[in-house]
């Protein structure tokens, strides 16, 4: 178990990288603590693969270094970092009964056989796999397959940190749910550190303490699940996590404060900066629907169980409000209020208010 | 669910009427022959099961039997790791990829006749490239129309240098079907480069091995234009394999009975021998 540190981290496949659009990662600095568990969250290709494949040692990164407890292991390669992944697909050897399987990373280092005895079957019954040992694997079913894929970071003692690359890919979903508890409470049981790439942010906010969002390359935001959702600090990160995502409408900047189609609207704090194309934050969750407000009218409205979204529209833009009475109809005049404490500025993407006491 | 159309039959028909005419029933006048007895003038007369007695205990018959499982062994042993060991050292990615694999097609290209004639020359002592390299610069003394041993490793050779290529071909196949993620695990489970083979490429390679192993055991035990071509089943009779010897028979002899009898005993041993290959290659799979 250890501490895991990135410093200026950058990667490029291309041999001769010139202009910054030749790098998949750019300048990643992170710091994990020993027994976290962290999720890496943004959409394909953002570079978090990338990410984790130099974390693993499977890639070397074009510049920066790997730290596991202040050694540098930049250029060891896997077998050599004590590190376990697990990949998208369940990754098994297919001729071997599960129990094989499981002991396979502890024989490979000449661990004694009571050992791994005892490791496996402790191991297989926190999965849930006893009953199965003795079983050839190729025979699961998929989510038992994904199971031994991480039981076989799990057995091995040693191992400074276990990742996974979007694991539940292909797990039935009511199934996703199970082993999505199951890490979690592995993760209480045996407190080792966790990296969990995902662009699915239910997966990454149910799964981890602090969640690294990126986007291009770039880490975005590093923050808890409730930083992310209550305070993003790029409009990628209000738009991308949140169902539906956070509203970003374009402001003008006026002389004592921001205005949203000719309408005044109120922030969390004052504005950090004058200059910049302005939008305002603020998420479905904190605009209300009233008797007098900005006017706006309903152009769509969807019941989602508990809640209606209502997609009401301003001007050109259309402002998601997440509301709990009954519907209103389709083409009808209504109100609406952004509740301040709520209400962010973003210049040029970047956060722009300071932060009040929501 | 399963639906039965019956409609589907109809485009089976063609195919059945094609097997019927250019398989089934040339066997049943196989089938014909061999419980008759004929001396010409399309006159036959009844022998029963007289010529299968005579070919299961005739001596001939055994020999040649014997000569065709040593060349099948042979080459199975021979080609089926070769063709593995090559595919696995072969290139993965890069420009180099489609050059090896026209360089291993190239031989499955050659007809069977000319591959006979190309060895039947390469070999010769006095004008043969490996013929006169072998009696004359390194001074073996090395001429497969004398020597049986010389025509057994030259009809083994030739094999090998004609098939293996298949091997390589379908092991190959079966290679770079394995997705990325398994050699990364392996990487990081520690496994050894023995237990990556053992463990992920041989079993993933299963399956093609299991077909590879059917069509080179099928082809070679009826391999006849090659050593024909190439030492016409001498000397003496130390290269005559079953196809061969049966030839002898059929149309050197013209003994149709004992003829057919022993093509029908030859199919049947070679559709035995490929069940049990098929059946204890797959017992594990469901």
């Amino acid at each position: 178990m250890a501490e895991i540190v990135l410093e200026r981290l950058s990667h490029s496949y291309f041999p001769n990288p010139s202009s910054t659009r030749d790098y998949a990662l750019r300048n990643i600095e992170l710091k994990w603590s020993d027994g976290g568990a962290y999720a890496l969250l943004g959409p394909s290709g953002c570079g978090k693969s990338t990410l984790l494949n130099i974390i693993s040692g499977l890639l070397n990164p074009t510049e920066g270094r790997v730290l596991f407890d202040k050694k540098d292991v930049t250029h060891l390669p896997p077998d050599k970092r004590n590190i376990a992944q697990v990949f998208q697909f369940p990754v098994i050897y297919d001729t071997m009964t599960v129990y094989d399987n499981l002991a396979f990373p502890l024989r490979n280092r000449g661990v004694d056989s009571q050992f791994i005895d005892q490791r496996v079957r402790a191991i297989a019954s926190m999965l849930e796999l006893d009953s199965r040992l003795s079983l050839r694997a190729a025979n699961l079913a998929p989510d038992d397959k994904q199971k031994i894929s991480m039981g076989r970071g799990l057995v091995r003692d040693d191992v400074n940190v276990i990742m996974f690359d979007e694991p539940l890919t292909v797990i039935d979903p009511e199934l996703k749910w199970k082993l999505r508890s199951k890490l979690k409470e592995l993760h209480q049981n045996i407190s080792l550190t966790m990296i969990y790439v995902t662009h699915d942010q239910t997966e990454a906010l149910t799964f981890a303490d602090e969640v690294i969002v990126m986007q291009d390359g770039e880490i975005v935001q590093v923050g808890t699940p409730i930083e992310l959702f209550e305070r993003p600090l790029h409009t990628f990160v209000g738009h991308f996590i949140g169902s539906p995502g956070m509203n970003i409408l374009p402001v003008e900047m006026t002389g004592n404060g921001v205005c949203f189609h000719g309408h005044p609207v109120a922030l969390e704090g004052t504005a950090t900066t004058k200059t910049g194309k302005f939008e305002i934050g603020i998420r479905p969750e904190f605009v209300k629907v009233c008797s007098s407000g900005i006017p706006a009218k309903v152009h769509k409205t969807a019941d989602i169980g508990r809640h209606t979204v209502i997609e009401a529209q301003v001007g050109v833009s259309s402002v998601n409000v997440i509301s709990s009475g009954p519907p209103p109809a389709l083409g009808a005049h209504i109100h609406l209020e952004f509740i301040p404490e709520h209400t962010r500025l973003y210049a040029d993407g970047w956060i722009a208010s300071e932060g009040g006491s929501g | 669910m399963r639906t039965h159309n019956p409609r589907g039959w109809l485009f089976v028909l063609p195919v059945l009427v094609l097997v019927a005419f250019n398989a089934l029933i040339p066997l049943m006048t196989v089938v014909n022959y061999s419980v008759q007895e004929t001396f010409g003038n399309n006159q036959f007369f009844w022998a029963g099961l007289r010529w299968f007695e005579e070919i299961l205990r005739s001596e001939r018959f055994h020999a040649a039997l014997g000569r065709q499982l040593l060349f099948t062994a042979t080459i199975l042993v021979i080609e089926i790791p070769l063709g593995v060991i090559i595919a696995l050292s072969m290139p993965r990615h890069g420009i180099w990829v489609p050059v090896c694999l026209v360089l291993m097609a190239l031989p499955l290209l050659i007809p069977w006749n000319v591959v006979g004639a190309m060895w039947n020359i390469f070999t010769l002592p006095k004008i043969g490239l490996l013929g006169y390299t072998l009696n004359s610069v390194l001074g073996i003394d090395y001429n497969m129309t004398q020597s049986p041993t010389a025509a057994w490793v030259t009809v083994i050779t030739m094999d090998v240098w004609h098939w293996t290529s298949l091997v390589v071909l379908l092991a190959y196949a079966g290679l770079i079907s394995i997705p990325p993620a398994y050699y990364q695990a392996a990487k990081i489970d520690g496994a050894s480069n023995w237990s990556v083979f053992r463990y992920i490429q041989l079993p993933k390679m299963n399956r093609v091995l299991t077909i590879a192993v059917l069509l080179r055991f099928m082809d070679s035990f009826n391999i006849y234009t090659e050593p024909f071509v190439l030492t016409g089943g001498g000397p003496g009779n130390s290269t005559t394999l079953l196809s061969i010897d049966l030839v002898k028979v059929a149309l050197g002899q013209f003994d149709l009975g004992p003829a057919a009898a022993m093509s029908l005993i030859y199919f049947a041993i070679a559709l035995a021998v490929s069940w049990i290959f098929y059946a204890l290659m797959t017992r594990d799979r469901q």
